[in-house]
């Protein structure tokens, strides 16, 4: 019994490393090419360990290709989007968690509409409303399009969350004479740290990697954000593959902090919203 | 929401509204009334303007010639768009090629997903290390994963031809991307790889929620480990594998950014586009908004039809 358990171990750790390989190699060689001398790119046989290493690819990537304010801008992006998010989509939850008022139930299945609409179809309007509303090439029509576009998911978890507050909490403070807001404020906020973790992580996540409507919204080059940045400095060197990976692998460490860091409410957050069926 | 008791119910019960003589008591209920509301209007305006709004606003451009210029002098075309983009080989082309890579990427990820679900279900320890890793490609913007998958696969020097004729499978390397048909490889393996960790933690969790008892009855019984997967852990996770399905196949259908990088939208010859690449050709290159609102459209149906047709069917096979 023990010899076969025993097997099973080895069998599936066997299989669970063959994947993990397949899934990591290509990351590894991103930054292998990354840390290699542009002549070295595409050496043949190609090198796992590069021959010679230098850091010319991220100083040129971050000095001279602009990467640095690239960086700022989403950072600027994703961190506004984020927070305008949070605060705009707890207050929906409130109200349609928490209250009672005319035309609730038509105005939350309008919220969930929004869940089923294919984002991208939307971006020929988005792109001429922000024309009329001046915000095309600039950071803010990329934020309240951002926060748009995640309320209808983020309010829908909200307001599960809020509705397992206990009702005691809240009626004690309400003979207190406290204010609706102040219970929003003072209560239910602080109560729902975890589901909030959960909004600001894929909201985060979701502006710091979006491209359809920031290559679209964006043609002046300061106000790109990294994904269009990246992109299209690919399309104009085509051969400077090391600035490239320099520049992304710039990307990818914030993203990769948030996820180590938040890792046990990203897999909360997957397990609610992976239910909603 | 009915069970859900609201403060503004209790203060009913405690106040004393019903004396219609003290003032105070009467504006506070009249603010009470409005509070909800002044809860909901940021996120409301937000919604219908960048949200709803375009919804209509779509419709409305995919009937004209649109003039972004002065949209008042836009030319009335009725359905004249969708027979044209209807018409067009190019765009019939492009959905055979999302349907391709729906019913190639989906499948493959479902059945790897489950795979790899499993495995990590047997709570060995360094679980959480492959979840990170598995999780990886996942949280990679698109961009980067395109560009890196183009790179992979770069017909010169690319590590995949290198691989390939290390083993002796090639004897000159493949230009992957110049060909219609060896450039949906690299596109649909992306497609999978990318969407893998979601997959498979979706159904991690799935597979959580079955009660061991089952299993240990399923043990009772003698059925061995592939019975007990057929006849416990499926049923069981019909949901989730339901939700997955659907959800999967919504994203696929509106598979985008690696089409736009990796083949330039339609290189070679307009034989590589989605049906968004060439939306995004006939919108912002093309000018042709009216025309590029008809197939985001046409995409819109297809996707609300077919999820449709896959919960129906799905459902009622459970209730049978």
């Amino acid at each position: 019994m023990r010899r076969t358990k025993q097997l099973y171990s080895i069998i599936t750790y066997t299989l669970l490393i063959l994947g993990a390989l397949l899934v990591v190699t290509p990351f590894i060689y991103m930054v292998s090419s990354s840390l290699k001398p542009q002549s070295f790119v595409f050496e043949m046989p190609p090198r796992f360990i590069p021959s010679e290493i230098t850091l010319k690819n991220y100083t040129e990537a971050l000095q001279t290709d602009d990467f640095l304010l690239y960086f700022g801008n989403s950072l600027i992006v994703a961190v506004s989007a984020t927070s305008g998010t949070v605060l705009i989509s707890s207050m929906l939850a409130y109200a349609f968690g928490r209250m009672e008022f005319r035309g609730k139930n038509m105005l939350f299945g309008l919220l969930l509409l929004g869940l089923m609409i294919p984002p991208v179809m939307l971006i020929i309007p988005q792109f001429l409303i922000a024309k009329e509303l001046k915000l095309l090439n600039s950071l803010l029509g990329l934020i309240v399009v951002y926060i748009a576009m995640n309320l209808s998911m983020q309010t829908y978890l909200l307001t599960g969350f809020f509705k397992t507050i206990p009702q005691d909490l809240i009626e004690a403070a309400w003979i207190d004479g406290a204010s609706q807001w102040r219970i929003f404020w003072r209560i239910i906020l602080p109560l729902s740290r975890p589901g909030l973790a959960v909004v600001i992580i894929f909201t985060f996540l979701y502006s710091w990697d979006e491209f359809p409507w920031a290559h679209v919204a964006i043609k002046e080059s300061t106000s790109r954000t990294l994904p269009v940045a990246i992109a299209l400095f690919q399309n104009q060197h085509l051969t400077e593959w090391g600035q490239v990976f320099a520049a992304s692998i710039t990307a990818l460490i914030p993203v990769v902090i948030v996820y180590v860091v938040f890792q046990r409410y990203f897999v909360a957050g997957i397990a609610t919203t992976g239910m909603k069926s | 929401m009915s069970f859900n008791s609201n403060p503004g119910k209790v203060k009913a019960s405690l106040a004393p509204s019903e004396n219609p003589t003290i003032k105070y008591v009467k504006t506070s209920a009249l603010i009470q009334q409005f509070t909800p509301y002044l809860f909901l209007l940021p996120g409301l305006i937000l919604f219908l303007l960048f949200i709803v709004l375009p919804m209509v606003y779509s419709f409305r451009i995919s009937l004209y010639d649109w003039n972004i210029i002065k949209p008042e002098n836009s030319d009335f075309l009725g359905i004249e768009n969708y027979s044209t983009v209807l018409t067009d080989p190019v765009f019939g082309r492009a959905v055979v090629n999302t349907f391709v890579y729906a019913l190639v990427t989906v499948p493959a990820q479902m059945i790897l997903g489950m795979g790899v679900a499993v495995l990590l279900n047997q709570k060995l320890p360094g679980q959480t290390l492959f979840r990170t890793l598995y999780y990886l490609p996942v949280i990679t913007s698109w961009v980067i994963v395109t560009l890196l998958f183009e790179f992979l696969f770069n017909s010169q020097a690319g590590l995949v031809n290198y691989v390939l004729q290390s083993l002796g499978l090639i004897e000159s390397p493949i230009r992957w991307l110049a060909d219609e048909y060896l450039a949906m490889i690299p596109i649909h393996l992306l497609g999978i790889w990318k969407g893998l960790g979601w997959t498979a933690i979706v159904m991690l969790a799935g597979l959580q929620s079955i009660p061991e008892s089952l299993y240990e009855a399923g043990a009772v019984d003698g059925a061995n480990a592939f019975r007990r997967f057929w006849n416990i852990t499926l049923p069981m996770m019909r949901p989730t594998l339901v939700f997955l399905f659907v959800v999967l196949t919504i994203g696929a259908l509106n598979v985008y950014i690696s089409g736009l990088l990796m083949t330039n939208g339609g290189d070679p010859l307009d034989r590589t586009h989605f049906v968004l690449t060439l939306m995004y050709e006939e919108t912002f290159e093309n000018f042709e908004f009216g025309r590029g609102a008809a197939i985001s459209y046409l995409l819109t149906i297809i996707v609300f039809m077919i999820s449709l047709v896959q919960l129906r069917m799905l459902n009622k096979e459970v209730d049978v």
